[in-house]
């Protein structure tokens, strides 16, 4: 059985890596195969979400808007119909 | 007592009110699960953040930071501003705040109500650019007294000592707390206390996502997290998006009759898919989430029209 494909929102200061694309999407069942995958189609794009192995500080990766970071962080798994957003971290207010 | 010696004195003690028509249907031999609505709106300038404001502008006066007349230097998106506003006023200091050229004209016209000056930051980078700027300011003006709410332990306390301990008494059996993520203060200080109280409390985090305006930041390492973020006191983070907001602000209005600001429609959103899934488990819960706010500041953006849509908030700042 082949994995599920995952829809990936990218952030505008990510898309000079997928060519300008806002949506793009790759086969995986977790979210470190997930970025791998990303990386394979889009050279370097995974450089900007890990660093030493881990999600960087101000990347913030959501799993149908649930943050990935309560959810087994890189381990998180993925399936059929899943939507995938990257977003920088942000101050908000309230 | 409901008799107040002034207008900060009232701060607090907030009603929790039950949501009985919003509240998800359980079959009749299934435990209930019950939503409640803190009404933070019914503070003394209408926002949770006069519980921040009082405490932080306490706590420098305390420790002789704050000196009569002082001049006080804040970024903020607009309710902490007002508070601060409010209260420098009466105090007798003068206040700045920074905040985002993208927010409501109404924040605006409040602030300078009270007597506050503004300096706008640009819109793209949204907080961040005013928190950036605000840093910069005092960086080069150090007689001016930076509260900075986002890394403020007083911020947190307050939430601590007041919140937290507020919902407890009013709904001990509680199950869930829903609150907006913003300087994170309210889930860090409330959301210690009721885990102190009950490990079992699940905390859960509702982040307003922006337009891309906001998230236009010129590189990655310009990204933000407040100093006073602690991960460890969360159990599960949502980011929700303007659609979602504007149709649970507006169904608030609708069912139960509460004019909620936009930020509230995501925390809500997040509080009922949590109620949801405890109803497809099968438990029973009690979940309490914030009003941070009235819809009044938020008028002008025209969400609360009949055939409005939330692509009017795309760009602007609205939590």
């Amino acid at each position: 059985m082949s994995a599920p494909i995952i829809e990936v929102r990218i952030p505008t200061i990510l898309r000079p890596y997928t060519k300008n694309e806002k949506v793009v999407s790759a086969e995986a069942t977790n979210l470190a195969e997930l970025i791998a995958a990303l990386d394979k189609s889009f050279v370097g794009l995974g450089d900007r979400l890990l660093e030493n192995g881990e999600l960087r500080r101000f990347i913030n990766i959501y799993i149908n808007d649930e943050d990935v970071r309560f959810m087994g962080s890189l381990a998180a798994t993925l399936k059929a119909g899943d939507s995938v957003t990257i977003l920088p971290a942000v101050a908000g207010g309230c | 007592m409901t008799r107040y010696e002034s207008l900060e004195a009232s701060l607090g003690h907030t009603p929790l009110i039950g949501l009985p028509k919003l509240s998800p249907k359980t079959e009749a031999d299934k435990p209930v699960v019950r939503l409640w609505a803190k009404l933070e709106d019914r503070n003394p300038t209408g926002s949770i953040k006069d519980r921040t404001a009082i405490a932080m502008i306490d706590d420098a006066e305390k420790t002789g930071k704050l000196k009569p007349g002082a001049t006080i230097l804040e970024p903020t998106s607009g309710n902490t501003g007002i508070s601060l506003a409010m209260v420098a006023k009466v105090r007798g200091y003068n206040l700045i705040c920074v905040m985002p050229e993208n927010t409501s004209i109404e924040r605006t016209q409040i602030l300078e109500m009270w007597g506050a000056k503004i300096i706008y930051s640009p819109a793209a980078g949204g907080s961040n650019e005013a928190v950036r700027v605000a840093k910069e300011l005092a960086a080069q003006n150090p007689d001016w007294v930076f509260l900075y709410q986002y890394g403020n332990p007083a911020n947190t306390l307050a939430h601590y000592r007041t919140t937290g301990p507020e919902i407890f008494e009013d709904l001990p059996t509680i199950t869930h707390f829903v609150a907006g993520l913003g300087t994170t203060g309210t889930l860090m200080g409330a959301g210690k206390y009721l885990r102190e109280k009950n490990p079992n409390i699940a905390i859960i985090a509702a982040e307003p996502r922006y337009g891309e305006v906001v998230y236009g930041l010129r590189n990655l390492d310009a990204g933000f997290v407040p100093e006073l973020y602690d991960a460890s006191v969360i159990t599960r983070r949502f980011s929700v998006g303007a659609e979602d907001s504007v149709r649970r602000v507006k169904e608030l209005l609708e069912v139960e009759g509460i004019f909620a600001g936009i930020s509230t429609g995501a925390i809500l959103h997040a509080a009922l898919g949590v109620a949801n899934e405890c109803v497809a488990a099968g438990v029973g819960a009690d979940i309490a989430f914030i009003v941070c706010d009235a819809g009044w500041k938020y008028l002008s953006t025209g969400i609360y029209g009949k055939d409005s849509d939330s692509e009017v908030l795309d760009g602007q700042l609205w939590a």
